[in-house]
């Protein structure tokens, strides 16, 4: 939907701000290949160029194949400056030269925006967008980073030469046959699956009938009793981790596959009391009489009537739970053993004795476990609220 | 007769635990082993625990790589009343400290050990590399420095002198962040002779002039926690030349053909060995003992090699040292103590750091963050 009516805008303003961006690219193509103000300087020229021609000989009646053109061109420039790799980097450039000079030079910036907003109220639109796109790649950068660096056919956390050139001969799964093959992380991946399945179920369990309890307006200390109850949460994992240490090794449970679940349930436990109370607020009181008034006793009533309706907390309290046991690397260090090393404890001690891309392995793998169990509850989610009817979608 | 009672009982006792010991009964089923991870985890796994557990079918291995944090845990573990381990690797420094502290059990090493295969008492096959009463030695290792070949062009560096050179070779260095090591090159390289420098590093001016020397490169250096750092850093070209185990160095150079030399002048000689926690149970202790003696055998050690470019701690080991397990390459010329490597080296002096550690350790700390 057009808000504002696109029209051709000035060379005075077009060739500078297009330049600009052709400016701040040549900075990194510059440095790399030598100087970076002569980069500066030939990206500036080479995008103004590139709007002159694209606004004032081709036009909009050539727009398509002005911007194949282009595209052909960079992917011929970048072949010239850096082979192979150079290839993806030209398409992805030629496509934006060509899309950004048509961009700003039709004005079609100011489609979407109301047409009553200033030039300075665009311009912070814009660059409200490019902010965020920052953020988030600031926070996506280091796990992406780490995938191609699991497919490296060396033994080091680097970019080789060959992996830059897209040869073949630099990527290998060898980091991930390590894995599978090897007994240790094997063993270490059993564990995670034996403990936090576990340690999710406790806290799960107690997590939910801690936070119905407090929820009865007439138990005494309550807040004192939440207060304890989240405090994994807020103390210091190290400070729980020691606790934990002498004192359950008095009792004999350190070093025991049962002392780790016990462990990871305590810190699991705040998150569902937490999730569940929450969802608790929303809860009527009075459909539990109306159960207790048609002949329910509580526990029927909890599983039929309450326990249906406050099952999105318990379900996302039980995620949170699965995670902080499955990535918890403190507490296991100080409560298992050699016999209950996890995942993250065989990726702790991996990463310090031997910086080995078998652990990007691993993390690339978990990243895609994450993201298809992520995307797999929050499907289901909606499958059940379509099948509930409360969303139309 | 309450003597008599006790005499026979003792006698009944040792009786019946001799025949048991001889019959493999008595003994623990599983062995908790601490060591270091990576290469050198798996060649000891290698060499001697996997045929250990071929002779004994039944017994299962644990490993827990903490060697790093060994005294530490062994502390917390002795306070809680918990020993969990059973085999620690450490380094001989530490080896020492658990000895002194009480945490450590004392060994009576050509008792309790295999002589050597030339008939030698295990005491005189081990040497000097018998530092402490708890310390049964496995390897002789050394940290010495790495260079990347292709940075330093035709000049490739024969002198430890050559990390305080930034003329010659310009670019980063990787040293350790510990004084160990760095002060004794440090004034190597400022002129002291090699004889006086533990009696320079003794005095409070001898410490500063080390901690001076290594101040010219201080801008230059990165400084490594774990022994996997250097290889990391030489790789991505981070840095010219760094220190590190000469194991590391060997499998870089070897195993992962990447661009390094060895620079091996004033390289530092120490030890790696098992040390025994205080406090096990009878079961488990006699276990310990029945793999420690298999473990340490002149073959075993020599075994070891073929897996790792350290030098057996047993001299009658020396000559059984063989070919790489998988490159099949003669190991020999890439151990530290390989006369071609040995022309100049140094011997830890654990008398020394054993005084002056903690004195050396927090001004370095100190020193580091000026």
């Amino acid at each position: 939907m057009t808000l504002t009516p696109a029209r051709k805008m000035p060379l005075s303003f077009t060739l500078p701000v297009v330049g600009a961006s052709g400016g701040f690219f040549g900075l990194f193509v510059g440095t790399a290949n030598g100087s970076g103000l002569m980069g500066v300087v030939i990206g500036f020229l080479m995008l103004a160029a590139i709007a002159y021609v694209v606004v004032n000989v081709a036009g909009k009646t050539k727009e398509k194949p002005a911007r194949w053109a282009l595209v052909a061109l960079f992917i011929g420039l970048g072949v010239l400056l850096g082979g192979a790799p150079g290839v993806v980097m030209g398409l992805l450039f030629g496509w934006f030269a060509g899309w950004f000079a048509y961009f700003i030079g039709f004005g079609r910036y100011r489609q979407d925006l109301a047409p009553y907003l200033t030039s300075g109220q665009v311009l912070w639109e814009y660059a409200f967008r490019i902010l965020c796109g920052a953020i988030f790649v600031f926070l996506i950068t280091p796990i992406i980073v780490v995938m191609p660096l699991s497919f490296n056919a060396q033994d080091f956390f680097t970019f080789t030469p060959e992996m830059l050139r897209f040869d073949p001969e630099g990527y290998s799964l060898k980091h991930y046959r390590d894995f599978l093959t090897s007994s240790e992380w094997q063993g270490a991946l059993r564990n995670s699956l034996m403990i936090a399945p576990a340690a999710t179920i406790l806290s799960v369990g107690f997590g939910t009938l801690a936070a119905i309890g407090l929820s009865q307006p007439h138990v005494p200390f309550r807040r004192a009793i939440m207060a304890i109850l989240i405090s994994p949460m807020i103390v210091p994992l190290i400070i729980s981790a020691a606790g934990m240490y002498f004192f359950y090794s008095r009792i004999g449970l350190q070093g025991t596959y049962f002392g780790v679940v016990l462990a990871h349930a305590a810190l699991g436990i705040p998150f569902v009391i937490i999730t569940v109370t929450a969802t608790l607020v929303g809860f009527d009181r009075s459909l539990v009489r109306a159960a207790a008034n048609m002949g329910a006793d509580p526990v029927t009533t909890f599983f039929r009537v309450q326990m249906p309706l406050i099952l999105p907390g318990v379900i996302s309290g039980a995620l949170f739970a699965f995670i902080t046991s499955f990535d918890e690397v403190v507490v296991v260090l100080f409560v298992g053993s050699a016999k209950q090393q996890t995942l993250p404890w065989q990726m702790f001690t991996g990463l310090r004795e031997q910086i080995s891309p078998t652990i990007l392995a691993v993390a690339t793998i978990l990243v895609a476990v994450s993201i298809a169990l992520l995307a797999t509850v929050e499907m289901l989610r909606r499958r059940s609220e379509r099948l509930r009817g409360m969303s139309p979608g | 007769m309450k003597v008599i009672t006790s005499i026979l009982a003792t006698t009944a006792l040792t009786v019946a635990a001799g025949s048991a010991f001889a019959a493999g009964h008595g003994m623990a089923d599983s062995l908790t082993i601490v060591s270091w991870g990576g290469a050198y985890q798996n060649s000891q796994l290698k060499a001697y625990v996997e045929p250990y557990m071929a002779a004994n079918p039944g017994v299962t291995v644990n490993w827990d790589e903490s060697s790093a944090e060994a005294v530490a845990k062994l502390r917390a573990m002795n306070e809680a009343g918990n020993i969990t381990w059973d085999l620690v690797d450490v380094e001989a420094a530490d080896g020492i400290r658990l000895c002194d502290e009480g945490l450590a059990m004392e060994i009576d090493h050509d008792e309790q050990l295999a002589a050597g295969n030339d008939g030698s008492s295990a005491s005189d096959d081990f040497g000097d590399s018998i530092v402490s009463d708890c310390f049964i030695p496995q390897i002789v290792f050394s940290t010495t420095f790495g260079y990347r070949s292709d940075m330093v062009g035709d000049n490739a560096p024969t002198d430890i002198c050559a990390i305080f050179d930034t003329d010659a070779y310009p670019g980063k260095r990787a040293l350790n962040k510990r004084p160990i090591g760095n002060v004794e090159w440090a004034l190597l390289c400022d002129g002291v002779a090699k004889d006086d420098i533990y009696d320079v590093l003794a005095t409070e001016e001898g410490q500063d002039r080390a901690l001076a020397k290594l101040g010219t490169i201080k801008d230059q250096v990165i400084w490594w926690n774990a022994g996997a750092d250097t290889p990391q850093l030489l790789a991505d070209g981070e840095v010219v030349i760094g220190s590190t185990y000469n194991g590391r160095l060997f499998s870089a150079i070897a195993e992962q053909n990447q661009p390094i030399g060895m620079l091996w002048d004033a390289q530092m000689l120490d030890f790696d060995g098992w040390i025994v926690p205080e406090g096990l149970p009878e079961d488990r202790l006699a276990r310990v003992m029945d793999f420690l003696k298999f473990a340490t055998d002149t073959q075993r050690l020599a075994d070891q090699a073929a897996y790792i470019s350290y030098g057996p701690a047993r001299a009658s080991s020396a000559s059984l040292v063989g070919k790489h397990a998988e490159l099949g390459i003669e190991m020999a010329p890439h151990m530290p103590t390989d006369p071609a490597n040995a022309k100049n080296v140094f011997v830890t002096q654990y008398e020394f750091w054993a005084d002056y550690r903690d004195d050396l350790d927090a001004k370095f700390q100190a020193w580091l963050v000026q």
